[in-house]
């Protein structure tokens, strides 16, 4: 039996450890993944190949990281499941016996996940964008990272992934049901935004789909949209408040 | 260690308007299998699950060593516990599921390998635990329990799908468990097997302290302790709405 003499207490980097391990552990962690790093390559290489004059719509870069938005989704969807995973399997009292510590589960859920989706997301946003700009017919001059906001452009789109991904698991906390969850996030991120398109174009800007289309991803600001840097702020803002409820109401609902 | 002691005082919970645990106070002492017996419904989980920090008591307190459960420091070395058979996520393996547990208070993997062993699981450690029958997703959640070789077990119902053999192998591990000198304590529904297994009983209905003494003495005014406890529980029994709040 151990007697309690061992130093310290556990912690952050303890707490991490156990999530990393779940995150990693589950073939439904990967497949999502792989299919948003597939759709947004997919997708940018194919309008690369079918893009055919620059006329009218000159910002190549935006076009080639068009399959960001559609990937998204999964993402997002992860991040509920990633959370809600734990309430319809029961395995949310394990994780909360092992770490008692509500707050600290939360944002180490949070950090975990939010790396892997980071990373994903940036090499998806790069492979993509290096897809689309080989697969441009060779009249026209494909953008280059070196050129003014593209870098920035391709980055924020890989940060997108990582937010909604965050939006997700807040949502995820706060709902606790994986159907409903799921619902708020699909409903929010891309029904409102078809909604709200055609109803309320003072808002348009704000729904986070088009951020991420509008805002985010593109190298040349159009009317009516927020600033990438705004943009950013805004999603993160979005993200925030989801965990900081979720974690609220972990703090004070049963488990 | 010799002094580990969890200390239940005037704790109530209420779902709605329904008491699910009504002022119960009672102490759990090392060295002997002690078993929660109540029938169905009559809020021994939900005692279980506010002595594990999991729900927030309406009133009353619940102790370990003195401590809330919130401010154990390594709490899978210092408590122990099951609380129901299929708390993992069905798509993972049960060797990863123990080892994620473990990382979360710095326990090593040979551990992890030790607990399997000492379940019966090594040889099924590599499946995704969903596929686990009942008994077997039981020894997984004792494996947990287990992992940080505490001084305190909690166990809610755990001979719940077990067959016979593991219904004795599950008897004999706590006896020896708290003759180690470790608190031992298991709910159940189930007289007989408490007849068995334990030497101490606390004995609750509708939320309420019955009965809090030894085996011997409760069964010693009636002719069985199943006798006693259909004597004690007599009026406790009715089924209010509150079975289903408790998840």
């Amino acid at each position: 039996m151990t007697t309690i003499t061992r130093a310290g207490h556990y912690g952050f980097r303890q707490v991490a450890g156990m999530e990393w391990i779940k995150l990693r552990s589950l073939r439904s962690t990967w497949l999502t993944l792989a299919l948003t790093f597939a759709a947004a390559v997919g997708i940018g290489a194919a309008v690369g190949a079918n893009t055919k004059g620059v006329s009218n719509h000159p910002d190549l870069t935006n076009n080639v990281l068009g399959g960001i938005a559609p990937g998204l989704l999964l993402t997002g969807a992860l991040g509920v499941l990633c959370m809600t995973s734990e309430y319809t399997s029961g395995m949310i009292r394990a994780s909360l016996a092992a770490a008692p510590n509500r707050p600290l589960l939360l944002a180490a859920k949070a950090a975990m996940f939010g790396a892997v989706a980071l990373t994903i997301g940036e090499v998806a946003s790069f492979t993509a964008f290096l897809a689309g700009t080989h697969t441009l017919p060779g009249r026209i001059s494909a953008p280059t990272l070196g050129q003014p906001g593209v870098l920035r452009a391709v980055l924020m789109g890989g940060a997108a992934y990582c937010l909604i991904g965050l939006l997700g698991l807040g949502l995820g906390a706060v709902i606790r049901h994986s159907a409903a969850a799921l619902g708020v996030l699909v409903g929010g991120v891309y029904v409102a935004a078809q909604f709200v398109a055609v109803t309320a174009h003072q808002v348009q800007a704000f729904v986070p789909v088009l951020i991420v289309g509008n805002s985010l991803s593109t190298t040349k600001q159009l009317e009516g949209t927020l600033s990438p840097w705004a943009g950013l702020g805004v999603l993160s803002l979005y993200a925030g408040v989801a965990l900081g409820l979720g974690g609220w109401l972990l703090v004070r609902r049963d488990a | 260690m010799g002094g580990a002691v969890i200390a239940i005082r005037g704790l109530t919970k209420c779902y709605g308007a329904t008491v699910a645990v009504d002022k119960l106070s009672f102490d759990v002492r090392p060295g002997v299998v002690t078993g929660f017996l109540g029938p169905n419904g009559s809020g021994k989980s939900t005692t279980m699950r506010i002595m594990l920090g999991l729900d927030r008591p309406d009133a009353g307190l619940a102790r370990i060593n003195g401590h809330r459960y919130g401010e154990l420091r390594w709490p899978l070395h210092e408590v122990g516990a099951l609380l129901e058979a299929k708390a993992f996520h069905p798509g993972r393996r049960a060797r990863t599921h123990l080892t994620a547990l473990a990382a979360s208070n710095a326990i090593p993997q040979r551990r992890v390998d030790e607990v399997l062993e000492m379940v019966g699981l090594a040889g099924v450690a590599q499946r995704r635990a969903g596929g686990f029958s009942l008994g077997m997703a039981q020894r997984l959640g004792i494996a947990a329990a287990l992992l940080g070789d505490p001084a305190v077990l909690l166990l809610d119902e755990p001979v719940n799908g077990l067959d016979p053999q593991g219904i004795r192998w599950i008897r004999e591990l706590l006896k020896t468990l708290a003759a180690q000198g470790r608190i031992v304590f298991v709910s159940s529904h189930l007289i007989s097997e408490m007849a068995l297994m334990a030497e101490h009983l606390v004995v609750i209905g509708g939320g309420r302290l019955l009965a809090d003494a030894s085996v011997e003495h409760i069964a010693a005014d009636a002719n069985s302790l199943e006798e006693a406890f259909f004597e004690m529980t007599s009026g406790t029994t009715e089924y209010p709405d509150h079975k289903a709040k408790q998840r």
